[in-house]
């Protein structure tokens, strides 16, 4: 293994990535919990900044994204504050690129080796699927809550999980690793932005039913119904991901064990995440579950990818232990 | 499922009704019909996805005979009374036991009771024109209005055209003086979404097809050793119901050499690196010998059948002597490995002395023995190898017809006459002979599979795969455009469009509808 000075370059290299990627994750975990908690209803907004014109009012309504709203102090310093959070969490996903290719680089392989590389590889998805949908949409109101699972999980990585870099276990030395696991962690990524914003649903919907107008932190988020639009607009992206993850996964292990489908507890719990999110799909389309319940079965999913994930890993005898502890 | 868009577009109708069954008519004609509505409703395949997790989970928890049929027993005799309880309700092959293939068909056939009829509405709404535009447009989510100089039949004709363009279903007609399209567009949801649940019905049939016919063998190769593909050299062998040996490809091969690497460094001091088995491969009887290379993820295929290296260990060898110094034993003997350091345990039968011998044995490929473990082995490579021994004298019990393990010993009739440790080169003289552990040689467990299934079950999953793709990414949706004669002959045109699926945005749709005249006026104007 390459052991000499210059991989212990590139292996503390890496390591200072990665704390500095926390560092700037923590700062703009602070300005979206700033902004968040800044938030009004965008009338009482208005009214605070009397005699300003009600222009710009867009149709949505929903988030504080008027950008002539210039005269609104209220909304507006939230709003920068979760600016410079946004602009954090790309420059934190630059420095856990880094971090990930350098650690591929001492490694001389894919970083997705064992549970600490799967872990740094995760938050990056998180971060990686969380921006790539802020290109096309505001998304400042879920910033808090994809930073911090994304920390929340660094965080687990370099304490609980660090191992040291090294080679693969035969069984892993595959191009199929590269597929099947950089699909994975997609979704692992998108599973999580949906668990967020379908617990930010529930909570909003909680809200609503009181029947009257509310202030305060929830009031500047989405409706509970454009909530659960995105949630299920993020499941129906990732749940061919997932598929296509499993069925590349039943070709590796053709490929390695003899057989493509062994009940083993990682292809076990892989099935139970898809049945769960494929009976999402269904309870989005199924009167009386389009609401709430929906949304608990997608955070349901996460839980079962994470029992997969933590639990088989580290408690069961499976075939896939390849954790590294 | 009609059911469900019944229900969907009754929005007064309380939700409490809507969780309650309706009551079950009287008559069995009736009430299997009910049944039937029931069983093929989204509700009931809802819940029936939540069964379908909920029992693969035992599984995942419970050691399963399928995996691991050693730690079945194990764990049935550490709970006498609700361990063979659990054994009798399948709790340790639970993706075999009734009950859970119960859930899996009761969802199949849900999904056929509901899939299947949506083929023939889909095939009829594919062939039939879009649905004629309502009435009022204005009672649309998203509409749109304006005057526009060209006549109603320019207009509608202009748009029908642009829409047709870009693919869309579009029928056209007036009543009295307004002129109508009507345009429909993304039929590919429906379609991708049958193609996924009929892919599925086929993944299933694919499956089956594999256990039925499919059949998969494992054997231990010592190093130096050969096989040759009949029933009878396999230590373990599993059929379908239809698998016959004819779907045994007739090769043989010999394990020319065995090489294993572990990593040395500090970190993950022990994890493999290499596994590597060189084999002198015959495909046919008398056909010419090849060498081919098996590694893990590397299998090599012959004539359908695959043959994958899935594990390894350490065959000790002795050479054991009786009272008057005749050899009566000179070979290796596969010892099983317990643990990652590769602790392994064996037995040595010696039927042709009187009294007979045998030997429990432990072999340590890197040797090491503390208070609490006892010996053991500190790393997988033999480093520092050791066995230690327990010789028996006395009834082998090889006679008395019961099939033995080759990897433990019948102590009933026998007598424990030491124990001893050695190394290679080692002798142990006993009272009634010596035993000398001169070596050890690597041995290569393979696991040979036949499967006529898979590829038809990779098909399927891929064509699954792609219809709910495409079903998933595409937006139904219907789109209205009415031109109304007004002053001067310009038409009064009002467009409004329905998202059929959910997520569907058509405000784009209206929107590039209202823009297209934008741009006729400001040419007008020019």
């Amino acid at each position: 293994m390459t052991t000499g000075s210059g991989g212990m370059a590139l292996a503390e290299a890496s390591n200072a990535f990665i704390y500095a990627t926390m560092l700037t994750l923590t700062i703009a975990m602070v300005l979206f919990a700033a902004s968040f908690a800044s938030g009004r209803r965008p009338s009482t907004a208005k009214a605070v900044a009397a005699g300003a014109p009600a222009s710009g009012t867009s149709g949505s309504g929903s988030v504080a994204v008027l950008d002539r709203d210039h005269e609104h102090p209220v909304i507006d310093s939230g709003r920068r504050l979760a600016n410079i959070g946004m602009s954090l969490t790309w420059l934190s996903f630059g420095l856990l690129t880094v971090a990930l290719v350098l650690r591929g680089l001492w490694a001389g392989r894919v970083p997705w080796g064992n549970m600490y590389e799967f872990s740094i590889s995760s938050a990056w998805g998180v971060l990686a699927v969380f921006l790539a949908i802020s290109l096309r949409r505001d998304l400042r109101w879920l910033g808090l809550f994809v930073v911090i699972p994304a920390l929340l999980t660094l965080g687990l990585s370099v304490t609980v999980l660090y191992t040291e870099a090294a080679q693969l276990v035969p069984a892993l030395k595959s191009y199929w690793l590269v597929i099947h696991v950089s699909a994975a962690i997609i979704c692992a990524g998108a599973f999580t932005v949906a668990a967020s914003s379908a617990g930010l649903s529930l909570v909003q919907s909680r809200m609503e039913s009181r029947g009257r107008a509310f202030t305060g932190p929830m009031a500047a988020m989405p409706s509970a119904e454009k909530l659960r639009t995105f949630t299920s607009r993020i499941i129906a992206f990732s749940f061919p991901v997932w598929t296509f993850s499993v069925i590349a996964g039943a070709i590796w292990a053709e490929n390695a064990w003899g057989r493509y489908w062994g009940w083993d507890p990682k292809e076990t719990w892989a099935f139970i995440t898809w049945v769960v999110y494929a009976a999402y799909l269904h309870a989005r389309s199924t009167a009386g579950w389009r609401g709430d319940k929906a949304s608990w079965i997608a955070i349901l999913g996460l839980v079962t990818f994470l029992i997969n994930y933590f639990g088989v890993n580290m408690f069961v005898n499976s075939l896939h232990s390849y954790a590294g502890l | 499922m009609a059911q469900t868009k019944k229900v969907m577009s009754a929005p007064t109708s309380p939700p409490s009704v809507q969780t309650q069954a309706p009551v079950p008519p009287m008559g069995a004609g009736g009430f299997l019909r009910w049944a039937w509505r029931q069983l093929t409703s989204m509700r009931t395949a809802l819940i029936l996805l939540f069964a379908l997790a909920v029992a693969s989970i035992p599984g995942s928890i419970l050691p399963q005979r399928g995996n691991n049929p050693l730690l079945v027993d194990e764990w049935i005799a550490g709970q006498p009374t609700l361990g063979p309880i659990m054994d009798s309700l399948g709790f340790f092959d639970v993706y075999g036991a009734p009950w859970f293939a119960a859930v899996y068909l009761l969802l199949f056939i849900s999904l056929i009771g509901c899939v299947l009829p949506r083929v023939g509405v889909h095939w009829q709404a594919m062939r039939s024109q879009p649905p004629a535009a309502p009435r009022h447009l204005n009672r649309m989510s998203e509409f749109t209005e304006q005057q526009v100089a060209d006549s109603p039949v320019q207009v509608i004709d202009a748009q029908a055209e642009r829409l047709r363009r870009d693919r869309w279903r579009v029928r056209t007609g007036n009543t009295e003086d307004t002129v109508w399209l009507s345009a429909e567009k993304g039929y590919l949801r429906e379609t991708g979404n049958l193609v996924f649940h009929l892919a599925l019905v086929l993944v299933l049939v694919a499956v089956a097809v594999g256990g039925l016919f499919g059949w998969r063998g494992n054997v231990i190769v010592k190093e130096g050793n050969g096989f040759s593909n009949t029933l009878t050299q396999y230590d373990a062998w599993g059929g379908g119901r239809l698998a016959t040996a004819n779907t045994i490809p007739p090769f043989a091969f010999t394990l020319d050499d065995f090489a294993v690497e572990f990593e040395r460094s500090e970190a993950q001091r022990g994890s493999p690196r290499l596994f590597r088995a060189t084999v002198d491969l015959q495909r046919e009887p008398g056909g010419e010998i090849e060498r081919e290379v098996i590694e893990v993820n590397y299998p090599i295929s012959i004539a359908g059948a695959k043959v994958f290296l899935v594990g390894h260990g350490y065959a000790p060898t002795f050479i054991v002597r009786d009272a008057d110094g005749g050899i009566v034993y000179d070979d290796s003997v596969p010892f099983l490995p317990q643990d990652g350091n590769f602790t392994s345990t064996g037995v040595v039968k010696v039927p042709d002395t009187s009294p007979q011998l045998g030997f429990q044995g432990i072999f340590l490929p890197t040797s090491a023995i503390d208070d609490i473990r006892g010996p053991h082995s500190v790393f997988p490579d033999a480093d520092d190898p050791s066995v230690f021994l327990s010789a028996w004298e006395g009834d082998l019990g090889l006679d008395s017809g019961v099939p033995q393990s080759i990897y433990s010993l019948e102590t009933e009739q026998m007598e424990q006459i030491g124990l001893r440790a050695l190394i290679p080169g080692q002798t142990w003289d006993f009272a009634g002979g010596e035993i000398e552990f001169t070596g050890w040689q690597r041995w290569a467990s393979f696991q040979l599979a036949f499967d006529p299934g898979k590829e038809a079950a990779l098909a399927a999953s891929i064509l699954a795969m792609v219809g709910l793709t495409v079903s998933l990414f595409t937006r139904r949706r219907r789109l209205w455009v009415k031109a109304q004669p007004a002053a001067g002959g310009s038409s009064l045109v009002q467009a409004a469009g329905l998202a059929k699926s959910e997520a569907g945005d058509v405000g784009e749709d209206v929107a590039r509808v209202r823009d297209s005249f934008d741009n006729d006026d400001r040419e007008d104007r020019r």
